[in-house]
This record gives C-alpha cells, structure tokens and sequence, in this order.
C-alpha cells in the first residue's frame, strides 16, 4: 500500500469525520488525490465501515459481552471456514477470530444480559456439530479497545500560556 | 554586651514602611523587566472563562511516552533515588553522545565535552554566566525565546537585538549581523529552529554567519532544543559547520522533542574548556539534575522513545499544515514556519497592535495567543500560536479567530 493510503488511514482511524479537504491540508497532499485514494480504499474493502467507538458502560440500556474459546474439528478441505462461517452469521457475534493455541476459535458474543450469553452458547454454539468444546469468559469491564482508552483522564494539564 | 550597631536591624524590616523590602534587592534583579508572557499569562487567568482555547502554551500536547514514564517509577521503586555524578548519569552522557552523532552527526566526548542539565534553561544559563563579563555585547536574533536577554543583564553584560523580519523567513541575514557587530560584541546566541517564529536555517544558510562569528572571533549559544522539530528536511547544527565545533555550546533537551517539559531535563556539550567552566558553576548551584529525570531520559534516547518521538513530529507536521493554510485561508499573510510548534502570522493588516488584538481575540474571540512584541524587535505586529492542541480544538480556535477578525472589519 502506498505511502499516502497509510497515512489516510492513520488519520481516519483516529478521528473518522476528517473530510477529505482538512486530510490533504494535513498531508500536504492535494485534496482529489486523498478523495480517490480513500475512494479506492473503500471500493477494495480496505475501509470498511466508518463507525462509532461507544463506552456502552455509560448507555442506560448496558450490554453484556463474552469472549469464548471454541474448540472444534476442522473438516477436509474447507478447514475452518464453514464453522466459523456459521458462527459468524449470527448478529449477536461481535468478532471471531481464528486462533493458534489451546483452541480453535475465539468468539466474542454481545448479549442484554447474562442469560441471553448462556442461553446462545448452550442452545447454538454447543450444538454445532464440530464444535468440541466452548469456554466462556465475560467481560466485567472494558479498559481499553481497539487503541482507545475508556478511562476518562483530565487531558490538559498545561499553562494557560507559557514561554 | 551587644554594640548597638551589631544588633540585627529588626526595625529596617519592618513591612509597614512604604517602599517594603525592595531596597534589599540588588540593582540587577530588581531592574529585570517583567515579562509580558507573565503579563498576558495573568490576563488569561484572570478571566476565569472555562471555553477560552488556548494557543498560548510552549509546550507539547503529548504525555511524557509511557515507557519513559514506567522507566522513571521503575527507577524509584528500585531506590535510584541519590545524587548521580556531577555532569549527569556517564550512561545518559554516552547515550546523548551516540544521539546527537545519529541525528545530527556532531561528536562530542561524553566524558569532557558535556553536561547533563536541569532543562535546557539551565544550560542557557550555565553558557552565559560563564562567558559574560561585564560590559560583554550579547547579539541576539529577534523575536526570540525571552530569557537570554534577562539572563545577560544579570552578569552585567548587554544584550543586543537584531530584528529579522518576514521577507526572511525570520533568518539571521549576514548584512543584519555584521551591522550589528561593535568590538565589545562576544557571543552570538542562535536559536533555531526558533521559538516563536517556527524559523530555521539551513546548513548553507548558516555558511556566511559562521564565516563572520570566525572573523569577529565570536562564541556561538546555540540553543537547538528544538532541533527535532524540523519538518522540510534534516536539521543542521551549528556546531556542525567547518571550524564551528570549538566555538559553538550546543544548548539542547528532552522537553520539546520527547514531550518532557515537567521533568527539567537538558544539555550542554562543548569545548571542554567552556564546559568544565560551566560544570564548576553547575556543580555549585545545582549539584547534577533530578536522578529520575536522568533515568527518564535515557529511556527516551532508546528504541521506544525514539519511536514515539517520530509519530510525534508526524502529528505536529499535519498540524502545522493545518493552521498555516487556515491563517492565509482567512486572509493573514503567514510565512511558513519550518521548525518548532508555532504559527507566527502577521496581524498587521488588522490595524491592530499585537497586545490590542491578542486582548480583544481573548475577551471576544475567546482564544488565547501571544502577542509578538513580547519576543523582542521584529515580534510586533505579530501573533505566537502553539499548534500542539487537537485537531478539533485547532479547527474550532480557527474558526474562532475567522468570526473575530469579520467583527474587525
Ligand atoms: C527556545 C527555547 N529554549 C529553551 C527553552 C527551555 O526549555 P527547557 O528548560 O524546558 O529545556 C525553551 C522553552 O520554551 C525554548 O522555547
């Protein structure tokens, strides 16, 4: 990926609203230059989707999330595509990854509430054919996500005007 | 039986006489001029209004990385808690040796040619109290960084101006320098990249100034604390021009490029004539910097501070960009600032000096900047803005400046 796309993106992950104008002044770029690129990345999947970072612990109506190491048998040929395609189909799945180690598949799951979590790991996870076994871990509280810190710092301690 | 003249002069104290203690104060630090960055600080305090955004600051917006913060407590629940060496750490003089061969390929030896100082403040000091004698002409670039005219007058010396202006990108021009030259001249302190007009001078830029510092057989302060911060381009030091080694003492430090204002760390390196002049004065009045400092240092000179350094200086380039084109896109002739964290645009247009619109643009515009003449011949007419603050706060203080300068109209 060339130069430009990478600080794009750099900038975008920071603070998604940057319009493409205030991204080429940025850059010292020209601002068709950084509209197309970021064009591009999109059309190519690159970018794919300009959400929110939400503090759900600050919503009124709080979630429960999971991460649940899945182990399974991977079938011939297809590895583990099929399975955690299956897996990943369900909208309560937030993330899946496949992982080296211990197990298999690591799932996160975001529920209203314990017993919905429980209820989907007994009722669709488990009973997938492949799947050995499921461990589940919930989340008691999210310090820091993707690169962002939810713990609220006084951010500017400095003068007012200094030398 | 205590004469009546040995006795302590209890009634001289007394706080009700109406000149107080003044007359206690020696000539010269009660003849140092207040500076009008306090002047303004307190204007800017006073007005207590929570929505001010300041441009104001010297300072960068980063924390301390974090390494460098968890070397530092490391350090203290380990106990390094005494007195490290005169000069500083050996470890920390040898690192900063191997840094400034790296970055701006100078050699000094860690073990004669340097000394490790509270802040790059100290080391101003330390360089001029030990080569001012009274009388001494001390040749300074102006506007610039506001304590090396104070700092001159306490050893008695007097420091001269020479304005530079726009049209020159701020540089020193050899005519400027040579009209300023008399037989008392002895130092010539550079400071660039400069604070507050971002300015820098190129290694043939600095060709002609050396060659006039070797015919006048001046000293060089060169104050580069901001060297890290040039952004079109490799700084290029003084000290690394032909001859200039032994005629330079590099002024440097970790509070600009490592984001390490609160921790008063600095250097000096030199000639070992000067800088065991300096190191004799140093060892006197401060004894050697803050030993967790010195360890926060070093941890910055390594692999993960210099890491975070370089993303730094990324950010503060997009930034700079940012509000040179939002000045001239608002119609103020803003020459391109190559170095340092300041825009310096001209306010002249308005009409306006730069106390008379830095106060209004505070109370009605609601941001906060320094007016230029508080940087000495050259600042007036001009605004000193930091752009190490967020990109949102750049834009809506952008915004801000925009609406204040159509109510002007
Ligand atoms: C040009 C210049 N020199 C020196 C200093 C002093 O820096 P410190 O004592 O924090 O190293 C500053 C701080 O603002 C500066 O702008």
């Amino acid at each position: 990926m060339n130069e430009l796309k990478l600080s794009i993106l750099d900038l975008l992950k920071e603070d998604a609203r940057l319009s493409a104008a205030t991204i080429a002044t940025m850059l010292g770029a020209a601002e068709e230059e950084v509209s197309a690129a970021i064009a591009e990345m999109e059309q190519d999947h690159v970018i794919v989707k300009y959400a929110t970072v939400v503090n759900w612990s600050k919503v009124d109506d709080e979630k429960v999330t999971a991460l649940i190491e899945v182990e399974c048998t991977p079938e011939r040929g297809r590895g583990f595509e099929n399975i955690a395609e299956r897996i990943y189909l369900y909208p309560e799945v937030k993330s899946v990854y496949l992982m080296s180690g211990a197990f298999d598949l690591l799932v996160e799951i975001e529920g209203k509430n314990l017993k919905e979590v429980a209820s989907f790991v007994s009722n669709k996870l488990s009973t997938i054919e492949s799947v050995i076994s499921t461990k589940t871990f919930f989340i008691l509280k999210k310090y820091k996500q993707d690169g962002i810190i939810f713990e609220e710092f006084e951010d500017d301690h400095r003068l007012l005007v200094s030398p | 039986m205590i004469k009546d003249e040995e006795k302590p002069k209890v009634a001289l104290a007394d706080p009700s006489r109406s000149d107080g203690m003044q007359r206690y104060l020696a000539s010269h630090a009660r003849e140092i001029p207040p500076s009008g960055i306090r002047r303004f600080f307190d204007l800017v305090s006073a007005s207590k209004d929570k929505d001010i955004i300041t441009l104001g600051v010297g300072e960068p917006d980063f924390v301390t990385p974090w390494r460098v913060r968890d070397a530092a407590v490391y350090s203290l629940e380990k106990g390094k808690t005494q007195y490290s060496p005169n000069a500083g750490m050996l470890e920390l003089r040898e690192a900063i040796g191997q840094y400034l061969y790296n970055q701006f390929n100078l050699t000094y030896d860690p073990g004669k040619e340097m000394v490790v100082t509270v802040g790059g403040s100290e080391g101003i000091d330390l360089a001029l109290r030990a080569l001012i004698e009274p009388g001494d002409e001390i040749l300074v670039p102006e506007p610039c960084y506001i304590s090396y005219s104070p700092i001159t007058s306490l050893s008695g010396g007097v420091a001269v101006g020479i304005e530079t202006f726009a049209e020159d990108q701020f540089k020193l021009t050899p005519e400027s320098l040579r009209a300023a030259i008399t037989p008392k001249s002895k130092i010539l302190v550079l400071c660039y990249p400069s604070n507050p007009t971002g300015a820098i001078m190129t290694y043939e830029e600095m060709l002609p100034i050396a060659k006039i510092v070797e015919e006048h057989d001046l000293i060089v302060i060169s104050d580069e604390i901001y060297a890290e911060l040039t952004f079109n381009g490799k700084h290029a030091s003084f000290a690394s021009l032909p001859g200039m080694k032994d005629r330079t003492i590099l002024v440097s430090g970790f509070s600009k490029a490592f984001a390490m204002t609160g921790w008063r760390m600095g250097y000096a390196c030199g000639h070992p004539d000067l800088i065991s002049a300096m190191l004799k004065i140093h060892q006197y009045t401060i004894m050697c910097a803050p030993t967790m400092g010195q360890v926060a240092a070093l941890e910055a000179l390594t692999k993960g501070g210099l890491e975070e350094k370089d993303r730094m200086m990324e950010s503060y380039n997009q930034r700079r960009r940012l509000v040179v084109q939002g000045f001239r896109d608002m119609g103020l002739e803003c020459h391109e600032p190559q170095g340092a964290f300041y825009a310096f645009p001209s306010i002249r247009s308005t009409g306006l000096t730069s106390e008379q619109f830095a106060e209004k643009l505070l109370l009605e515009g609601k941001v906060a900047a320094v007016p230029g003449h508080v940087f000495g011949k050259g600042g007036e007419g001009f605004l000193r803005c930091c752009y190490a603050t967020s990109v949102a706060q750049l834009t809506e203080a952008m915004e801000r400046i925009h609406l204040f300068l159509r109510s002007l109209e």
